[in-house]
This record gives C-alpha cells, sequence and structure tokens, in this order.
C-alpha cells in the first residue's frame, strides 16, 4: 500500500538547505582545486615584475622548450588526425573481424600510466632495447631524443581524435555515403563531401583536446627524453628543471604559457559544443 | 529500361537473404516487392542498385540485356531512395538536389547556371521549389521524401529504386504520397522497383508485384491476379485476412459447389471473410451451422466472430453493415454460413 502512494521526483523534494549545501560544496571544491592554483601561477609568474617574466620566456633554453613543444604537437596532431580518422571510419562503417579488439586498443593508452609507455618505447628503441643497437648502428637517435619525444607523445594522445569520431560516426550510419555514391560521387568526394562537413566539429573537438594534451604531456616524454637542456626539453619539462633550481618565478612564467593553452582550449571547447547544439 | 536479375544468392554469414532468385521487370512499369521482414527484398533491391553484390558465380543483373552484375552503384545511372532519407544533413535541399550534377568530372559536369535550372526545375516536380533553402532537419517526412526522390532524379537515372519509401511516414501522409508517386510515375515513365511490407500499398500502386518470403519469390503478378489466384497459402494470407477451415466440416456449405474444384489433399480450406455469407439458420438447411459470438460495427463494415458448431473453431466473417441490419444480427444467435469463393492447396504448409 505505501508503494502505491507514488513518490514525487527527487528534484521536487530535495529541501532547499541540500540544494545549496550541494552547490556550495561544487563551488568551494572547483575555487581550492581549480581556481586557486591558477591564480598562484600567474601570481607567482609575475612576482619579480614583468622584465623577469618575459626575460624567463625568453631564455635560450625556454625558447628551445617552446619550439619542441610546438615541433612535438606540429607532427603530432597531425598523424592522430589521420589516424584517429581511419580508426573511426573503420569502426564505425565496416564489419570486420578484429573490430571489437581494436576498440579496445584505442583506449589502451588511458589505461597504461604514461611513464609506463615512456618505458615501453626505452625497452623497444633504448641502447640496451630490441632495436637500440641496430638504430645507434645507423646513427637514428630515437630515445633521448626528439623522435622518442614524437613517439611517446603520439601514443599517449592518440585516442582522443578517434574516441570523439568513433560514437558520433556511428550514430550517423552509413545511408549519406551510399547516397552519395549512388549519385555518382567517387570515394574522395563522398569523404570530402559528405563524411567531414558530417564530423567537423567532433572532429575539430578532438584535435583541440588532443593538442592540450600533447603540449602538457609529462610523465612519457620524461621518460624518453633524457632531460637535455636546450635540447630534449619540452615545456613540462622544462617548467620542472627551473623549480629544481629554485627559479620559481622563471618556473611559473613558463607555467603560465601552459595554463594560458589550458584556458584557450577550455575556450575553444565551449565554442565547439555550443556550436553543436546551436546550430542545425 | 528493363531490369533483370538471374539466380541470385546472397548469404550474410550463416543467413541466407536471397537463395536463387529471379526477377523481370518490363521497361516503364512500377513494380512492387512485397513480404515481410527478412524476406530478402529489400537485399535484393540493393543488389540491383549495386550497393551490394550478389554471391561470387551465383547470379547476373541485366539492364536493358546489358550484365552490369560487377558495376559499381556510381556507374549504374540508378536513383535509389532510401527509407530513412538520406539527405545530406548540411546541405540546402537545393544543394542537395544538385548533389549529382557538382561531383561529375568536369568534361561531363553541367554549367552551373543549367545545374540550378536543372535543380529548381526538378524542385518544381516535386512540389517543393519553395524550400531550396531550407536544411533538412527543418522540413517534415513527407518533404524529405520528396526532396530524396528529385535528388535521385537529378542524375538521370536509368531506373528509380524504393526503399520502403512510406515506410517512415505515418498513415495519411503515406496514403496521399503513394497516390501521388502513381500518378507521378505515370508522368515520368521510368522503370521503378518500390520495396514494401504493406499489402495494401503494394496493390493498390503497383503494375505488377513480386511476392517473396524467406528469400524466395513466392509469385509474381498483377495486383488482381496475385489477389484472386494465389499460388501458395502464404501469398494467400499475407494479402489479406484468413479463415482456415477443415474440409470434412464444410458438407453443403459451398455456393457454387466445384467451382474450386479439388478437395485439398490435407483437408484444408481457405476462405476470406468477405467471402462468407451469412443466412438466417432456418432459412435452407444447408451451409455451417455457426453461432455469432462477437460483432464488431466500427468501421465501414462489420465484422462478425463466429464459432462452429461442430467444431467448436472460430470464423471470421466480413458484412455489409446494410445486410447486418437486415439480419437483425445479435450476440448467441445461430446462423448459417456459406461460402462464396474458396481455395486449397495442394502442400502442406504450417503459419
Amino acid at each position: 500500500m505505501r508503494l502505491a502512494r507514488a513518490a514525487p521526483p527527487r528534484a521536487v523534494r530535495d529541501p532547499a538547505w541540500a540544494r545549496w549545501a550541494l552547490t556550495t560544496v561544487a563551488l568551494v571544491f572547483l575555487a581550492f582545486f581549480l581556481v586557486l592554483p591558477l591564480i598562484v601561477v600567474f601570481a607567482e609568474a609575475f612576482q619579480k615584475g614583468l622584465g623577469y617574466y618575459f626575460a624567463s620566456i625568453r631564455d635560450p633554453d625556454a625558447l628551445a622548450a617552446i619550439r619542441l613543444t610546438l615541433l612535438t604537437v606540429a607532427i603530432v596532431v597531425p598523424a592522430n588526425v589521420v589516424f584517429g580518422v581511419c580508426a573511426a571510419w573503420s569502426i564505425a562503417k565496416f564489419r570486420f573481424p578484429g573490430k571489437s579488439l581494436l576498440t579496445t586498443l584505442i583506449d589502451l593508452p588511458f589505461a597504461v600510466s604514461p611513464v609506463i609507455s615512456g618505458l615501453v618505447y626505452v625497452l623497444v628503441f633504448g641502447a640496451q632495447g630490441w632495436f637500440g643497437p641496430w638504430l645507434i648502428a645507423r646513427n637514428i637517435p630515437v630515445i633521448f631524443a626528439v623522435p622518442g619525444i614524437v613517439l611517446a607523445t603520439t601514443f599517449v594522445t592518440f585516442p582522443f581524435v578517434a574516441r570523439e569520431l568513433i560514437p558520433l560516426m556511428q550514430a550517423q550510419g552509413t545511408d549519406e555515403e551510399y547516397s552519395a555514391v549512388t549519385l555518382g560521387a567517387s570515394g574522395w568526394q563522398t569523404f570530402w563531401r559528405v563524411t567531414l562537413p558530417n564530423i567537423k566539429w567532433g572532429l575539430f573537438y578532438g584535435v583541440v583536446l588532443c593538442n592540450a594534451r600533447a603540449m602538457g604531456e609529462f610523465g612519457a616524454v620524461s621518460v624518453v627524453s633524457g632531460h637535455i637542456r636546450g635540447e630534449t626539453n619540452t615545456m613540462p619539462l622544462h617548467v620542472e628543471i627551473l623549480y629544481n633550481d629554485y627559479n620559481i618565478a622563471g618556473a611559473f612564467a613558463v607555467a603560465s604559457l601552459l595554463a594560458l593553452l589550458a584556458l584557450a582550449t577550455l575556450v575553444l571547447k565551449s565554442f565547439v559544443e555550443w556550436r553543436q547544439t546551436g546550430t542545425p | 529500361m528493363s531490369i533483370e536479375a538471374l539466380g541470385i544468392r546472397k548469404k550474410f554469414g550463416a543467413y541466407t537473404a536471397l537463395d536463387g532468385v529471379d526477377l523481370n521487370v518490363p521497361q516503364g512499369k512500377l513494380v512492387a516487392l512485397l513480404g515481410p521482414s527478412g524476406s530478402g527484398k529489400t537485399t535484393l533491391l540493393r543488389i540491383i542498385a549495386g550497393l551490394e553484390f550478389p554471391d561470387p558465380g551465383s547470379g547476373r543483373v541485366l539492364f536493358h540485356g546489358d550484365d552490369v552484375t560487377d558495376l559499381p552503384a556510381g556507374k549504374r545511372r540508378v536513383g535509389f531512395v532510401f527509407q530513412h532519407y538520406a539527405l545530406f544533413r548540411h546541405m540546402s535541399v537545393f544543394e542537395n538536389v544538385a548533389f549529382g550534377l557538382r561531383v561529375r568530372r568536369r568534361r561531363d559536369r553541367p554549367s552551373p547556371a543549367s545545374i540550378s535550372e536543372r535543380a529548381h526545375r526538378l524542385l518544381e516536380l516535386v512540389q517543393l521549389d519553395g524550400l531550396a533553402g531550407r536544411y533538412p532537419s527543418q522540413l517534415s517526412g513527407g518533404e524529405r521524401q520528396r526532396v530524396a526522390l528529385a535528388r535521385a532524379l537529378a542524375v538521370e537515372p536509368k531506373v528509380l529504386l524504393l526503399d520502403e519509401p512510406f515506410g517512415a511516414l505515418d498513415a495519411r501522409v503515406r496514403k496521399d504520397l503513394r497516390r501521388w508517386l502513381r500518378r507521378f510515375h505515370d508522368e515520368i515513365q521510368l522503370t521503378t522497383i518500390f520495396v514494401t511490407h504493406d499489402q495494401e500499398e503494394a496493390l493498390e500502386i503497383a503494375d505488377e508485384v513480386v511476392i517473396m518470403n524467406k528469400a524466395h519469390v513466392e509469385q509474381v503478378g498483377t495486383p488482381q491476379q496475385v489477389y484472386d489466384r494465389p499460388a501458395s497459402p502464404f501469398v494467400y494470407q499475407f494479402l489479406g485476412n484468413v479463415n482456415i477451415l477443415r474440409a470434412p466440416t464444410l458438407a453443403g456449405a459451398r455456393s457454387r459447389r466445384g467451382e474450386q474444384g479439388v478437395e485439398a489433399p490435407n483437408g484444408q480450406i481457405y476462405v476470406r471473410p468477405h467471402d462468407i455469407e451469412v443466412t438466417p439458420h432456418d432459412a435452407g438447411g444447408t451451409g455451417i451451422s455457426a453461432i455469432v459470438r462477437h460483432i464488431h460495427a466500427a468501421g465501414p463494415h462489420a465484422r462478425l466472430l463466429l464459432e462452429q458448431v461442430q467444431t467448436r473453431e472460430h470464423v471470421e466473417a466480413e458484412i455489409s453493415r446494410s445486410e447486418l441490419a437486415e439480419l437483425k444480427l445479435q450476440v448467441n444467435v445461430l446462423v448459417r454460413l456459406r461460402l462464396r469463393q474458396t481455395h486449397s492447396f495442394d502442400e502442406d504448409y504450417a503459419i
């Protein structure tokens, strides 16, 4: 009998104090763990004045780290766009054996600690590794050099684009592509005129996330880079080195660039989400 | 252009979608592929379009006598309309219709002015010229279906293939649109095949109906032929309501004895509800005695549920409302049933 009397929906029943309490907890948590550190980053970065801030960024080692990070991103992001589109296309639109295995493998970098991913590359390409002696004999440095950093970053970031596209392409199905084909479009025309326009915002979102992670990756890169100043230090590694040298203001100056990237990513992300829901 | 399919087989893994199917569609006809879901009709349509291919070595598809079995869809000059429209969602209605012309190689491509002119003429043809600037998401189901049709016609196809063209529409729009399609076909005279699971739709608008069941073609004929002379129990049951009676109970029940000739070897007689004549019990003395169990009088005809006195089996009869009024029927009244037209089939058949 008691069950027969239907309870009102939870949202209606929750008293005002509970709603306020929950919201407050969330906001305080956010302020403490996100906003406060962000303020600290910029406060520390500017503690010795604007001049010192820009000097820290113009330091040759810092510039080298920025250049290396940008180079890595310039290689990794396009590579992952190509890989992500191919993987998402085949998973969403074809039937083939090993499909579920591929889907699982794409998630692997999310499941594995970045340090382990870095170590794997050291074991495969390092001086004592499987291909190490062969590579050293031909004077192709991978570990403690740029190729290793690119490889490790690619591995850590490859799920972003594919993960974003797979559900989108699965939801859209293949009928539009089939239509294009019956209308006489070639494979390329179908991709450029039908598939790509349908996935462009999802793809852009994936690229933004992939880019942010590629710039900020620390663990895997740290293992393979060897921390050679001015040569194999990316921005996150350079921040760590400056910090260990007790150059707090310098460390935070470089860190502030990464923080700005994070803020820009958030803005782009909300813009894309607004585009995806706001227009037909 | 005529379409022929010869000995088509298609398996998906262990599932047989088509098992040696032949089809012959004469030039300029509107043909329905009719069957329950899973009967293979959509697969056959997609094979004709070139979106699927028959199992290697199994059969051929011929357009106007030319073998097109190995040609890809884009080279067959077919217009294909998908059940869920498959319009390009990021393109306007106009761009959708112009697509097939825009993707042609440069030397075959019409000038922008003539593309535009042709797209607008097609939109006029499907009565949508005012909506050229809209996006698919802003159109109703019926409008989307007509855009899909205009888009398919833009490439001047030699045959038109429609996959459940009205399947996703509500009942009213569906009726309007199928009559429109019939008139439209009479106007453009393009060989057309459409797939449907709705027998009313197929019988109403097709020149010829191809009835499919379990990867086979059961019967081919005009709507009247397949309805009046069904080739198998399946066809009989698929095309309308049916009563199955046991022959021994029918002594003297048939109005015109011997017209349907042979007694059924398996003892089963098929009769449609509207072929059952209901008479007062005291009138003649021949016919099946039955008791009225339920009268359903809402609608154009009255449907009676009757119970045979001898076998206690139920029979459904359909009579006009004026007959119902004349007979003054009521529930639990005893009546006699006579069968105007019956069918029997040689083979054993289970529903």
